[in-house]
């Protein structure tokens, strides 16, 4: 269960709030333009990446407003809230690296579970 | 026999004044306050406890704590409270205390089952998965044999009486553990003035302290339980601090969220337990900063025959004489790889046992321990092993034999007479929520274990955790880890000094792990346990090795090992070493299986807390609930409301009362509480230009005073949500919507308005509740409608459909709507929710010349259907456009953009042989179709499977207004198929002739086509 930091409220529990998915998705203003697989692309795929990810969150429970988090999905680490509009912080996460893609530290994957005899304590 | 015959005279945390009596297997027994009901049995020489899960094989008391594996017993017989798979180790005795042997029959000592050991051959790793994968008979053959044989305890029968709790907490420092290590934490963190939670898993503060012989240990001066003592009163008398015993750290979450299981009252017998306490709590702790001190854990050795009842850990042994003044083996042999065992052995021999040797793997042996070995007279054997041991259902003796050279038993053998074979393959420390909190292990050569590596969270491990297996090196730990803890969290702290430490022993040295035990036996006559708990051998394990399973991942789940309620806390890394040898593979390379939560099993009960009954879900109810209640009403689930379905009046059907209420909706005048539907009210100046883009008909127009019925849908282009909204003023809007999408639908608004267009000036909030609302249907409605509100002229020549307007009811205002969903002339009348009842009350009143009837849903969908109208939901499953409704009408052509509006023209969307929604008539009017019942276009299913499908039916009902039965349905192509005739397939009889027709049934009938 995450503490999530509202942008208008400040810091509350997970359970207040509701993932609304990938964020800085723009819905196309010129749709009848669009070819179908043009128009499937923005109503149906969305990227969902191990690693450092911009998604849109809201504050169901609470101001109902939506806001954006960068989290790195590999590591659940919440780098960054910004308000909708806002360009994405830079930020700086722990990024997926080993074959199986996985973050060198704070991930469940077997890969990552032991040291290696030659790594850095 | 006399009570308690293993009873020592004096010393550990129980009351010898006070008696407690309890029954196990049937049997009566006497303990102490203070006693588990492991101690308390061992005092009684209970060894033997349980059989084992696929064997039956007989188990007793490996360890003294959480770790033991399968001393497993069955708490209580009433079917409500008992409790199953409770470690004898953990529950303490009370007055009256019932445990009961599980997974035996007929009895403990003379079980059936216990016939599985002699086909353990053909019981081997993954003979689940073998006999899934083989012929389908195979499991039918096995599946009641497994059944019966395998299994634990039995789940309560009853609902749970006792109450439970969570709680919420926040702190600085967490302290896991309540050993040497973790009091000097949290004491440092304390009187720095940190926020500190210390929990501890068992009932008293100390850890190994309470373990070791008070006569030869001191801690500044003092006894080591005098010393708890005075740290304990210490942490006691300070404000910042809240040490909880009995509470175990099960799980490690994201963000240092970590959760504590505090057994409130388990301990004391069900009428003793305070009224103001729940049972249990389950407290969810956000700590700044996390002290891992949760000790280690003892690991067993791998031998043949190594799973005897009295074949326990030795610092189990220990725990069992110190802790709790129990000697558990008159006559005991030690068997061993390093040197804390060594200690264990003396400890035993000045307790009052007679150690009758002890066996050694390793061959060197340090001097010192030869010595005081010679000065107690215990005869030892290095560099030797256990080949065998022997007894029914308490070892009685083992065989020895010397270590060869080449890693085989060689020589003569020895036999040893014992009646506790205690057993150290030693210390692994207890990484278990260190790896929960996704910290990266390190394999320590010198330990032959893990042990903590890199932290992730803001966490540290110290004392035997952290492997400072030394008691001063804990204490200092301990204390740095606190002040480190508190300066982290913003609490500048240093170090308490610890305790000046006398008499404490060696720490266990280099342990000589050898996976698995040499027997000089043939291989396949070897019996020795991994995983005591699940049976799993090193048979097992080597075969899935040998069947290709080289990820400890899924040797672990071929075997089972480690998949007990103990989650294999001393078996695994037993587990892993012979996996590895197994592979000829170094152990980091193999690694290790995941440490999930929980640390131990928490019970269903604690993990929902307060959350159960009328708390486990809010349930809504309209301000007219209390009069649908007492007069006869049915009720029904929709979304978090609870609607009335049906008023049956005594003696009468619901099938009959929804009739009676449908036909007064028809006939003359029936009310429906509508409270419930989701209302949104709507302002702006760009309101209007709002509804234009999120429904798929016009707005323009819409004049104050004037309602519009609208279809929302998805950017998908399919059905979302439906519901009249109504224009107040140019720039003001009140929208309703279907009962259980209202939460949905705000959000969905408000995600456009926030995030995509936001140069619209709208503002939107939920009135639901704001309103009550009675909806009034039937030709006489009007005439209600005129009695009870002034200020308005209700006369359907007057006032127009899809019309509304303000009145009053006795001075109070309402809302007036012209609009139907039955097809009748009707009214809904708003008004403001705490007059809701009251409202209601009017209606029946004003109502009753008129024999007003209140009317459920369930006459309500009746009658939408019988003038074909759809439900959200029910006709449509997020698959549906508007088109698929034959509701093409209602999606505007010449207006710009909407929500799907593009959808509506992609290659699939307009396929011409989707399913669309028609009437179907049954050809045998008295024929009822099923909803969900498939439509064929054969008068009989075709032999083939699948049989071709051309849709299903979504709604069926009886109606007494059509004068039959009517029915709509998805069907392929169905606007084309008007007339056609076509089947509806049936479980257990021919398919149903049906004709496919309009959904307006009313019209139909005005029209003479029905
Ligand atoms: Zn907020």
């Amino acid at each position: 269960m995450f503490l999530i930091t509202c942008p208008y409220c400040g810091t509350r529990d997970q359970s207040e709030f509701s993932n609304a998915g990938e964020a800085h998705v723009a819905r196309p203003a010129n749709g009848e333009e669009l070819t179908d697989e043009q128009w499937a692309d923005f109503v149906f795929l969305r990227n969902n990446p191990k690693g450092l990810f911009a998604e849109r969150w809201v504050h169901t429970a609470g101001c109902r407003r939506f806001f954006n988090m960068l989290r790195n999905t590999a590591t659940d680490e919440i780098l960054a809230v910004y308000e909708i509009g806002a360009k994405p912080p830079k930020v700086t996460t722990v990024e997926p690296a080993t074959p199986s893609g996985e973050a060198p530290i704070g991930s469940g994957n077997d890969a990552v579970k032991v040291m290696r005899p030659e790594e850095p304590k | 026999m006399t009570a308690q015959p293993n009873r020592r005279a004096s010393g550990g945390l129980i009351d010898r004044s006070k008696v407690v009596r309890f029954r196990f297997d049937g049997r009566d027994f006497s303990g102490h306050p203070g006693d588990t009901l492991a101690s308390a049995l061992l005092a009684n020489d209970e060894h033997m406890v349980a059989r084992g899960f696929k064997y039956h094989r007989p188990r007793g008391i490996f360890g003294a704590g959480s770790e033991d594996p399968t001393a497993l017993v069955q708490i209580g017989s009433d079917a409500a409270r008992t409790d199953p798979n409770t470690r004898v180790t953990e529950q303490e005795i009370y007055d009256g205390l019932e445990a009961l042997a599980q997974n035996v029959w007929p009895s403990l000592k003379f079980d059936v089952g216990a016939v599985n050991d002699l086909f353990s051959a053909f019981l081997p790793a993954g003979f689940y998965y073998k006999t899934f994968m083989g012929p389908l008979g195979n499991w039918m053959a096995f599946e009641p044999f497994i059944r019966k044989a395998a299994g634990l305890g039995k789940a309560p029968g009853a609902p749970d009486p006792d109450r439970y709790e969570s709680i919420n907490r926040h702190c600085d420092v967490l302290v896991a553990g309540g050993g040497p290590a973790g009091l000097m934490a949290a004491l440092t963190a304390a009187k720095a003035g940190a926020r500190v939670i210390l929990a501890e898993e068992t009932a008293a503060l100390g850890g190994r302290l309470l373990s070791v012989d008070p006569d030869k240990v001191n801690l500044g001066d003092m006894a080591p339980t005098a010393w708890v003592e005075s740290i304990a009163a210490e942490l006691a008398g300070m404000d910042n601090v809240t040490v909880l015993t009995r509470t175990a750290a099960f799980g490690y979450y994201a963000q240092n969220f970590v959760g504590l299981w505090e057994r409130v009252s388990d301990h004391l017998a069900p009428n003793d337990q305070p009224a103001n306490l729940p049972r249990q709590r389950v407290w969810r702790v956000r700590a700044r900063e996390v002290v891992l001190a949760t000790g280690a854990v003892e690991r067993p050795l791998v031998f043949h025959e190594n799973d005897r009842p009295g074949i326990m850990l030795a610092g189990a042994a220990r725990t069992f004489t110190h802790r709790y003044g129990v000697l558990p083996g008159k006559r005991v042999l030690v068997f061993a790889n390093n040197d804390s065992a060594w200690e264990a052995a003396f400890d035993l021999q000045s307790s009052g046992a007679r150690v009758a040797g002890i066996v050694d793997l390793r061959r060197d042996i340090d001097g010192g321990l030869l010595s005081t070995a010679a000065e107690h007279g215990i005869s030892i054997h290095p560099g030797a092993a256990i080949v065998g041991t022997s007894g029914a259902q308490r070892v009685s003796g083992a065989t020895v034999r010397r270590m060869s050279d080449s890693g085989g038993v060689e020589g003569p053998v020895t036999a040893i007479e014992c009646d506790l074979l205690a057993v150290s393959g030693g210390w692994m420390p207890n990484i278990a929520l260190f790896s929960q909190s996704r910290g990266k292990l390190v394999y320590d050569e010198d330990l032959s274990a893990f042990r903590p590596g890199q932290s992730w969270q803001k966490e540290r491990s110290a004392g035997s955790a952290a492997a400072t297996f030394d008691l001063d090196g804990c204490l200092k730990e301990g204390a740095r880890a606190g002040a480190d803890a508190a300066s982290k969290a913003g609490i500048p702290a240093k170090a308490e000094r610890p305790p000046k430490v006398e008499g404490a022993e060696r720490p266990q040295g280099t342990p000589r792990v050898i996976p698995e035990i040499p027997s000089g036996r043939p291989r396949h006559k070897v019996r020795a346990w991994i995983d005591l708990q699940d049976d799993v051998t090193t048979k097992d394990l080597k075969l899935a090795v040998n069947e290709g399973y080289d990820s400890i991942e899924h040797a672990k789940r071929y075997t089972t090992s480690g998949m007990g309620t103990d989650q294999g806390k001393v078996a695994n890394m037993n587990a892993f070493a012979l996996v590895a040898d197994a592979l000829k593979k170094p152990i980091w390379q193999v690694g290790t299986t995941t440490y999930r939560q929980p640390w131990k099993p928490v019970t269903f009960a604690a993990m929902a807390g307060q959350h159960v009954g009328d708390h486990f879900h809010p349930r809504r109810v309209t301000p007219m609930h209390d009069w649908h209640k007492s007069n006869g009403a049915v009720f029904e689930p929709v979304g978090d409301w609870l609607r009335a379905r049906a008023y049956q009046r005594p003696g009468e059907s619901f099938e009959a009362a929804v009739r009676r209420e449908s036909l007064a909706a028809r006939e003359s005048v029936a009310a429906l509480d509508a409270s419930t539907l989701g209302k949104i009210d709507i302002r702006g100046k760009d309101a209007r230009t709002f509804l234009n883009r999120v429904y798929t008909n016009a707005w323009s127009k819409l004049a104050p005073g004037k309602a519009r019925y609208g279809l929302m849908l998805g950017e998908d282009g399919m059905v979302m949500d439906d519901g009249v909204t109504a224009c107040l003023a140019d720039d003001h809007f009140h929208m309703t919507t279907t009962t259980g999408g209202a939460a949905r639908v705000l959000t969905h608004l408000e995600d456009y308005i926030q995030t995509e267009w936001t140069d619209l000036e709208v503002y939107m909030t939920t009135v639901t509740e704001e309103w009550a609302v009675a909806s009034l249907s039937g030709p006489d409605s009007w005439r209600v409608v005129a009695e009870l509100c002034d200020g308005i002229d209700p006369d359907p020549e007057k006032f127009e459909f899809m019309s509304h307007t303000t009145a009053t009811i006795d001075g109070v205002p309402v809302r007036v709507f012209r609009i139907s969903f039955t097809g009748a002339l009707a009214y809904e009348i708003n008004i403001a929710a705490d007059y809701g009842a009251w409202l209601w009350d009017k209606v029946m009143e004003a109502g009753q010349p008129y024999g007003i009837q209140p009317y459920g849903t369930e006459a309500m969908h009746l009658l939408r259907a019988e003038k074909g109208f759809v439900i959200v939901g029910q006709e449509t499953d997020g698959t549906v456009t508007p088109a698929d409704l034959r509701m093409d009408w209602i999606v505007s052509k010449a207006k710009g953009d909407f929500i799907g509006k593009r959808s509506l023209s992609r290659s699939d969307t307009v396929r011409t042989d989707r399913k669309q929604l028609v009437g179907l008539l049954t050809e045998d009017p008295t024929l009822m179709l099923e909803e969900g019942a498939h439509v064929i276009a054969t008068a009989t299913e075709p032999a083939e499977k699948p049989v071709p499908m051309l849709g299903h039916v979504t709604s069926s009902y009886d109606s007494p207004t059509i004068g039959r039965s009517i029915a709509m349905a998805m069907v392929e192509s169905g606007g084309a198929r008007m007339g056609e005739r076509l089947w509806v397939s049936r479980k257990g009889g021919t398919p149903i002739p049906v004709k496919v027709t309009e959904t307006d049934f009313l019209k139909m009938r005005e029209d003479g086509d029905v």
